[in-house]
């Protein structure tokens, strides 16, 4: 069970893993997370679900490294398995005909959005899909989103490829020049939090898809609790999409960095046995 | 009661007298040292040895109408067992357990038993301790494991009928011990990747060691009960899918899953989690370890919040991690305290403090959001209030600033919502438990459900209860022909 089938590296520090899940893949919709544990010392980690194949019974992960559970998941190859894996978890994404809807995925955050993308297009909607990184070559599934979008705008940081300029920046001009309907955001916490001043400046309803620390991702921890207009919900039953205008995004980013030191060291030490 | 009237019964009740047997002590439970104990996880309570044990069953007066049993939600033949203990057949004794206990070694741990079968106990009316019941269980079942001859349960021939169980926790392993009995076909689903519940996740090794679980597990691995780990009923697999694949019937013990929260002001600064969350992270994910991925902020000042059990294994795991100052913070009295008075103890001997009628009301942060103080309103009794405890009022201006650096919040457990938003057609109260009729069966006659799903968030053993009940109730209406 949970065989790797196949493995891509988008860059050097992200990769796309195919995993063998009959049960999700057939389960899963838009939105939807899976936690997974690598082995029998590993964390329970959260990661939203970028693509299934029913037929194959896989899903698709896309995964970046930051600290040692994800490298050890990245490390792994074709033929190996991953321990754990447990969903489809979270609420769906709402998909409905809004009219014209702008999707807007920093760094990671686009694998996770695809799938949002593909069902807003299959209920209709015009999608517009801005897509933004540091640098070029952290601009993933590029071809993918085109798809299924009417059009793509592709911001980077640095210029080194689309529009040089931040996520805000792509999203503005949109909105300046035609009527958007809806907004869906996901990416770092950071970025959303700004996506969600902006939209919210022009009155425009957003969505932003949450990815706290998690342990059982069932309810049972409150290890993900966000504060939602001012009242505590848990990211893994609750969300893991809210009305991001809502969102304390400060707190949110705040109860990220829990265990920072930790983390830092376990990445050291991890880095020290493993290079 | 046949067992009663069997010679070597009789003639044991003759060797001694009800006036001598009274006048027997109590057994005291071999303990580790209370500082030595609070730096490790070694199981606290020893057991008792087989010479303790026999004289202690000697205490038992052999009563025609057993209260005791009264006093035991599975309903474990107490009399027939000690006796077995007294006459030294041990083994036999481990087998009157497993005709009415799926898992005797946890029990004989973990129920409140001062409040159940020893509370009922014919010693306690003429002013003595009553019989070491518990321990005695303890004993039984933990002789049997380390002698290496365990016996299984009778089971009936195979009836071909598959039933699922949704939560692998005291409930679920209850119900389907008893289900593999009649003869079904019986499948555990179990969200985590763990089989156990709460009894892996949330009792601490101190309390109970993962090992005497995973015995009892085995045993029912043994008489057939299958288990799926990483399945969640209603997200991974629907429960229409469960029928689509030939489950006949769907017990539900899902357990009381959502922690509470008191939602004051700085509840969500990091340091400050729910007790679920801490002993997870501890036990089920070993984060304590230097061998595991999953962290745990080790706190030197950390305040646990509540009174019960779980507010116990919290704050005595705290000690254990290398607290400093680990301290109940509880609205009330300790006389109101839902804790077992042996947990209290045994935290208080591992240098836990106890604030007593004090209340948390707010919490400040440092410039990083990680928790610093707590502010806590101290609180004095009033007039009982609806559960009959005298209810906790604010003394006006009565406030106390404390430095912690953590805090675990240990205030009790709502429903898991995940089965009741997933099953169209099943009636849910307004605090989002599973409505069922006596026989545990909900509005669905398909499905049944017990323990804290049903109840939100009671005892082990309660829980255990129901799955006996559920398994009885199911059972005659599958054989009825009604299911």
């Amino acid at each position: 069970m949970n065989k790797i089938v196949d493995k891509e590296f988008f860059s050097a520090n992200v990769v796309k893993l195919e995993i063998v899940a009959p049960l999700i893949a057939k389960a899963r919709k838009a939105g939807h997370f899976v936690i997974v544990r690598v082995d029998e010392n590993g964390e329970r980690i959260p990661l939203t679900i970028a693509d299934s194949n029913v037929e194959k019974g896989t899903i698709t992960l896309v995964v970046q490294k930051v600290g040692v559970s994800s490298s050890k998941l990245c490390n792994l190859n074709v033929g190996d398995s991953v321990l754990d894996i447990v969903g489809p978890l979270g609420r769906a994404t709402h998909i409905e005909k809004f009219g014209t809807v702008v999707c807007a995925g920093g760094g990671v955050g686009v694998a996770p959005m695809l799938p949002i993308i593909r069902a807003m297009k299959e209920a209709g909607n015009k999608v517009i899909s801005v897509l933004a990184g540091r640098t070029k070559e952290l601009i993933i599934l590029e071809s993918e989103v085109r798809k299924y979008s009417d059009e793509v705008v592709i911001m980077t940081d640095d210029g080194s490829y689309g529009n040089k300029g931040l996520i805000t920046a792509g999203v503005e001009t949109i909105i300046n020049r035609e009527k958007v309907d809806m907004c869906v955001t996901i990416g770092p916490a950071i970025m959303m939090k700004f996506v969600s001043l902006l939209t919210k400046k022009y009155e425009i309803p957003t969505v932003a898809s949450l990815n706290t620390i998690m342990v059982d991702g069932t309810g049972m921890c409150g290890a993900c609790r966000v504060t939602i207009d001012g009242v505590t919900k848990f990211v893994c039953v609750d969300g893991p999409e809210f009305d991001a205008h809502k969102v304390n995004f400060d707190e949110m980013m705040m109860r990220l960095s829990a265990y920072k030191p930790e983390e830092a060291e376990a990445f050291n030490n991890y880095k020290n046995q493993n290079c | 009661m046949e067992l009663r009237n069997e010679a070597w019964r009789e003639e044991l009740r003759q060797n001694m007298k009800a006036k001598d047997r009274m006048a027997l002590p109590r057994v005291k439970m071999n303990e580790l040292d209370g500082e030595y104990r609070s730096h490790n996880s070694e199981e606290v309570n020893r057991g008792l040895d087989l010479k303790q044990a026999m004289a202690e069953a000697k205490r038992c007066l052999d009563c025609p109408n057993p209260s005791c049993m009264q006093g035991c939600p599975v309903n474990i033949h107490i009399p027939d067992f000690i006796k077995n203990i007294e006459r030294g057949e041990i083994l036999e004794a481990a087998k009157v357990l497993k005709q009415t206990s799926a898992l005797p070694a946890v029990c004989g741990r973990v129920c409140p038993q001062e409040r159940q079968c020893e509370s009922k106990c014919v010693h306690l009316k003429s002013g003595h301790d009553a019989v070491a019941i518990g321990y005695l269980e303890r004993f039984a079942a933990d002789y049997e494991r380390e002698s290496g001859k365990m016996s299984l349960p009778q089971v009936a021939p195979a009836l071909g009928i598959k039933i699922a169980v949704v939560g692998s926790g005291p409930c679920g392993l209850s119900f389907a011990g008893d289900m593999a009995k009649y003869g079904y076909d019986v499948t555990v689903f179990e969200a985590l990747h763990e089989i156990g519940g709460v009894l892996k996740y949330g009792i601490p090794e101190f309390r109970l060691p993962n090992a005497v679980v995973d015995v009892e597990i085995e045993n029912l691995t043994k008489i057939g009960v299958k288990f799926v780990k990483d399945c969640i009923i209603g997200k991974t697999i629907t429960v229409e899918e469960l029928k689509e694949q030939g489950f006949r019937a769907v017990f539900v013990a899902s357990g009381a899953g959502l922690p509470n929260f008191m939602r004051i002001p700085g509840e969500n600064l990091i340091g400050i989690m729910s007790s679920n969350e801490y002993l997870t992270r501890v036990n089920l994910m070993g984060a304590a370890k230097n061998t595991t991925d999953t962290p745990v902020t080790i706190g030197r000042r950390v305040a646990v919040i509540g009174g019960g059990n779980t507010a116990m294994d919290s704050v005595r795991t705290a000690r254990r991690l290398g607290a400093e100052k680990a301290f109940i913070v509880y609205r009330r009295s300790e006389s109101e305290m839902p804790a077992r008075a042996e947990e209290v103890k045994h935290a208080k001997e591992e240098g836990v403090e106890f604030m007593t009628l004090h209340n948390p009301i707010e919490y400040k942060g440092d410039e990083k959001g990680r928790v610093s103080a707590v502010v806590l309103q101290k609180m004095e009794l009033g007039e009982p209030d609806a559960s009959g405890r005298r209810s906790p009022q604010p003394i006006p201006g009565a406030v106390e600033t404390i430095e912690v650096d953590e805090v675990i919040v240990s205030v009790g457990v709502s429903p898991n919502p995940l089965i009741p938003n997933s099953v169209e057609g099943l009636n849910v109260s307004r605090k989002g438990t599973i409505e069922v009729n006596e026989d545990l069966q909900s509005s669905i006659p398909t499905i049944f459900a017990g323990g804290d799903i049903v109840r939100g968030g009671a005892t082990v053993i309660l829980a255990m209860g129901d799955g006996r009940k559920a398994a009885a109730a199911m059972h005659d209406k599958i054989q009825k022909g009604e299911l």
